[in-house]
């Protein structure tokens, strides 16, 4: 099985280090990493900030959320230039990613995980 | 296309964005977040410096150093919007000198990346329109300023204005706005479809 890794998008720095918080508790072991807001730490998202969340991270396959829709455009242009496998989510941002983690903490594979988050889907 | 027409092209364009950086963001504060002004002013100073510093020889060159340099410097939609404008337009130079094809594979990068449609209250409503009067051989600035003001009318339905539902209907969309700059500046500075 691939090593199942965490990256969380959000426009604001706190905000993103805020679910990660939530995360650990349930998830101390999983691979997450986090772009919060823009390279001045101002409210947006980075094209630099996402890239070393997904370089940093140790998984192999990266699941990927994000709260509002220019972070996905961002994600985007990151997925097309990265080696990784990407799997990016239109789901409830803080509910999806804490699902996710507690799932992969919990030892389930990507299907299972998948399943999970179907009907979180928002966007 | 001449490259030293598409570099006062973006020359032009940067002056404008900053001089209409403080009323972008004006526009944007009335449905957005208030930052587009600041988003594209960061941006095209941005690329201004990186031409200078590389002073790239082809015209594919220059937009792939510009669609590159907003992509990591903008911060906004914006950013991976005109980001992927530009470097799709950068690709389209690099096998054909039309500047209606070029427009188009912007467009085209426009569309692909934020999923949105003519009619939606964002930038495409002022790219599109330019780029179907440049076809018909007759794009003007008043082409380019009745697109910017066709977007007031309309209620968004992609982006952040889109949160707000009915009540975006009466705001111009900032992004049609700065790209109604763009087409101005492309024509001011001489590149035309030749
Ligand atoms: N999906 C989209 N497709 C095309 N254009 C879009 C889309 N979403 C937003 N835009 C354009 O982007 C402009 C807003 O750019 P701006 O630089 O203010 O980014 P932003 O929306 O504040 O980004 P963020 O939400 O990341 O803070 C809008 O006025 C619109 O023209
Ligand atoms: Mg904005």
């Amino acid at each position: 099985m691939t090593k199942l890794g965490v990256v969380v998008v959000s426009h604001v720095p706190e905000i993103a280090a805020g679910v990660v918080k939530l995360m650990r508790e349930v998830a101390k072991d999983v691979a997450i990493t986090f772009s919060g807001g823009t390279d001045e730490n101002e409210i947006g998202t980075s094209f630099e900030k996402i890239q070393a969340a997904f370089e940093e991270n140790e998984g192999e396959t990266i699941l990927a959320f994000y709260d509002l829709g220019s972070a996905k455009m961002n994600l985007e242009m990151v997925m097309e230039l990265t080696e990784k496998e990407v799997r990016l989510y239109d789901t409830a941002f803080i509910e999806s990613s804490y699902t996710a983690v507690a799932l992969i903490q919990a030892g389930a594979d990507l299907a299972a995980i998948e399943e999970q988050l179907a009907p979180l889907k928002i966007k | 296309m001449n490259v030293e027409a598409v570099k006062k092209w973006m020359i032009l364009f940067t002056e404008k964005v900053n001089q209409n950086k403080a009323y972008l963001s004006e526009l944007d504060r009335a449905i957005g977040d208030g930052d587009h002004g600041m988003n594209m002013a960061r941006g095209t100073t941005e690329v201004m410096a990186a031409l200078e510093a590389k002073n790239p020889a082809t015209v594919a060159d220059v937009f792939k150093l510009t669609g590159m340099t907003l992509v990591s410097k903008v911060g906004g939609a914006s950013g991976p919007l005109y980001g992927s404008a530009f470097i799709s337009m950068a690709k389209e130079a690099g096998t054909t000198d039309s500047l209606l094809a070029i427009l188009q594979a912007g467009l085209n990068g426009i569309e692909k990346r934020g999923q949105a449609v003519p009619g939606e209250k964002t930038m495409i409503d002022t790219w599109q329109p330019v780029i179907k009067a440049l076809a018909a051989g007759n794009l003007s600035e008043q082409t380019i300023a009745d697109a910017v003001a066709h977007t007031k009318e309309i209620k968004a339905t992609k982006g952040r204005a889109s949160y707000l539902g009915e009540r975006s209907i009466g705001h111009l969309d900032p992004g049609a706005v700065s790209s109604g700059y763009l087409f101005e500046t492309m024509l001011e500075a001489g590149v035309t479809n030749d």
